[in-house]
């Protein structure tokens, strides 16, 4: 374990200290360069590091409690909800401080991703592939109501632009949410043995003495409010969640215990590097993170998919 | 006494629809269709005559060319797969069009994407698109055996890649690039080029007639690849074909309006269910028809009732969604 942990996390610093240099303001040794890295770079480094943390544990707990292995919260409609949520605090009360927009855009996040695994029991799964097909296919009909709405509000650009994901914006006293994104997902961790055994299924689980509705609700809740922390905080980063723990689990298995902190570090690291790449690749100007995770993300995911076929 | 009139009403109902031949259920929905034409032409009209004629008119035609592109190339896509469930724009089709659109936007720079011919600009996307289109049909179905869900996966996901693709190169584009381009992929049914509008017109007789003289390939063609070739239809080059119809039939359809996931699959699957007959020479004209009414019903709902608060893509993406899930959690394939 530490033989991989030690490389990674060299790696880790070596990012995050790029990921500090690295901006259009070339930095000097005075008070200016100082600001700049404090108020801006630092935070922008700590979010995302924490961003890419919480999103890649929400998704490995999704992926044991749907028990399918293509699953993340973008792919269950978890986001969309999330966003619905989001839309309606700002329609109705555009006012209300953050922290109400975060409870409800959660709150909505739980109904939704639950809906989604009820509809899974409720109908028998013929193939494994069936699960994120319907997954995508549901999220993208609560995309439609959301469409739907947001243009009957004019509220269609800001809701694009509030959940595509983007660091740019990130300044000190905006991030400080994530903190707790990451601290569930730090929880998540003491429960990781109960998770692991709610992934073999409800019959196996409980015959091992697992109470299994108790852990897939705190399974659902745990991954309800990381998604709805990261939607509100620096909006929807695809594909992460599915394709860190697939990529962890090809290297350590399936036992969370083991592979919970690999797949914490490894999805900070992918989100950093991401956004170092998002930054660079146009310079001076910033394409945001989501569209760069979308085409490496989609490619890992096809990857995936065809591996498994063959 | 009312289940006694219950029952008689089911009857008569049954007894209509076995009387009703394929022949007849067309006519029917061809009547249909004009009605809704007439409709949308006549209906609510506030300036002079003259004026709404051609305004609405050009909009018209632009609804009847894409009805016409959407509806058979998922007919032909979905005879040609072999089930009723995959559609062209499911599979990514519309994506990798936008995709060349605006690699080719990309790679020539906004000057000389302008001064090309807009014709031989047509030929050239067209062409590339086909060439790649091919190369993942024949990879996905000829090559490989999937399964019917995981081939529907793997398009999904490579449709989110190509589009994330294109995405990203029009973050790269500078502003003015940008325009050009967006001018190219969003003309909106109101503002339809005219100059597409005569490419897509002769583009589509063409295929009119293609489709007229082989509608009966296609009904071999829908049983399968080993029932095909044992009937004495060359499957590979009759797909290599198809192909190449299908892809100007998603290119034309997605210059004109932009892509729209589930209206081939939505207009497609109701022509299945209304058309009493598996021949195409009944399905092709009668998807048409659906789509006809659909699309130019739609869109007066829209206009005259609802009053523009909505679009119909959203719609259509709503219904079309929850239908799929249906279809796919319950395999009536």
């Amino acid at each position: 374990m530490f033989r991989i942990f030690l490389p990674l996390s060299l790696l880790l610093a070596l990012l995050s200290i790029s990921s500090i240099l690295i901006g259009s303001h070339a930095l000097h040794f005075d008070a200016k360069s100082l600001d700049i890295i404090l108020i801006s770079r630092v935070p922008r480094t700590l979010a995302l590091i924490l961003t890419g943390i919480s999103l890649s544990v929400a998704g490995v707990i999704m992926q044991q409690l749907a028990r399918n292995k293509f699953v993340e919260p973008s792919t269950t409609g978890t986001v969309e909800s999330a966003t619905l949520g989001m839309l309606v605090m700002l329609i109705f009360f555009p006012a209300a401080s953050v922290f109400y927009k975060l409870l409800v855009a959660c709150i909505s996040a739980v109904i939704g991703t639950a809906l989604f695994l009820l509809i899974l029991r409720r109908v028998p799964l013929r193939s494994g592939f069936l699960v994120p097909l319907v997954g995508i296919m549901y999220a993208g009909v609560l995309g439609a109501i959301i469409t739907f709405i947001a243009y009957k509000y004019d509220l269609l650009q800001s809701i694009w632009v509030w959940i595509q994901g983007d660091f740019s914006m990130v300044l000190r006293g905006r991030y400080e949410l994530l903190w707790l994104a990451a601290g569930l997902s730090f929880i998540a961790y003491f429960s990781a043995d109960k998770l692991t055994l709610a992934g073999l299924g409800k019959q196996v689980s409980i015959n091992l003495g697992l109470n299994y509705s108790v852990v897939f609700v705190w399974g659902l809740i745990i991954v309800s409010l990381i998604t709805g922390v990261t939607v509100v905080n620096s909006g929807v980063i695809p594909f992460l969640g599915l394709v860190v723990p697939n990529i962890v689990s090809l290297l350590v298995g399936d036992n969370l215990r083991r592979s919970l902190p690999l797949i914490a570090m490894s999805g900070a690291l992918l989100v950093l590097f991401c956004d170092i790449l998002a930054r660079t690749i146009n310079f001076p100007y910033e394409i945001p993170i989501a569209t760069v995770m979308g085409i490496i993300g989609s490619f890992i995911f096809l990857f995936l998919l065809l591996r498994r076929a063959s | 006494m009312p289940k006694k009139i219950i029952m008689s009403i089911y009857y008569s109902i049954t007894a209509l629809r076995k009387r009703l031949t394929p022949a007849c259920r067309l006519l029917l929905a061809a009547v249909c269709a004009l009605l809704v034409v007439i409709v949308f032409m006549s209906i609510n009209v506030k300036a002079s005559w003259e004026f709404t004629l051609t305004f609405r008119g050009k909009k018209l035609i632009t609804f009847l060319l894409v009805a016409f592109c959407i509806s058979t190339a998922t007919l032909l896509f979905q005879s040609l797969s072999n089930n009723r469930i995959i559609t062209p724009a499911i599979m990514g089709f519309d994506s990798l069009y936008i995709l060349v659109q605006t690699s080719l936007v990309y790679v020539l720079g906004s000057m000389q994407y302008t001064a090309l011919n807009s014709y031989l600009k047509w030929v050239i996307e067209i062409s590339i698109l086909v060439i790649a289109a091919s190369y993942l049909f024949q990879w996905l179905f000829i090559k490989k055996h999937y399964n019917l869900y995981l081939l529907i996966l793997i398009g999904v996901v490579c449709g989110v890649f190509f589009h994330s693709i294109s995405a990203l190169m029009m973050r790269m584009l500078d502003p003015t690039e940008f325009s050009v381009l967006q001018d190219s992929l969003f003309a909106s049914f109101n503002a339809a080029q005219s100059e597409l509008l005569i490419v897509s017109i002769v583009a589509l007789s063409a295929i009119g007639i293609f489709l007229y003289r082989y509608h009966h390939y296609f009904d071999v063609l829908a049983l399968g690849k080993p029932m095909a070739t044992n009937l004495g239809v060359n499957h590979s080059a009759m797909t290599r074909v198809c192909i190449i119809v299908i892809t100007t039939l998603i290119g034309l359809s997605t210059a004109l309006v932009g892509p729209v996931t589930f209206f081939g699959l939505l207009v497609v699957n109701v022509a299945y269910i209304v058309c009493g007959s598996h021949y195409h020479r009944y399905l092709i004209p009668m998807s048409i028809l659906c789509a006809i009414i659909l699309l130019v019903g739609g869109d007066v709902l829209l206009q005259h009732v609802l009053g523009y608060d909505t679009k119909l893509s959203i719609i259509i993406e709503f219904i079309g969604g929850v239908f799929f899930i249906c279809l796919i959690l319950r395999k009536k394939i």
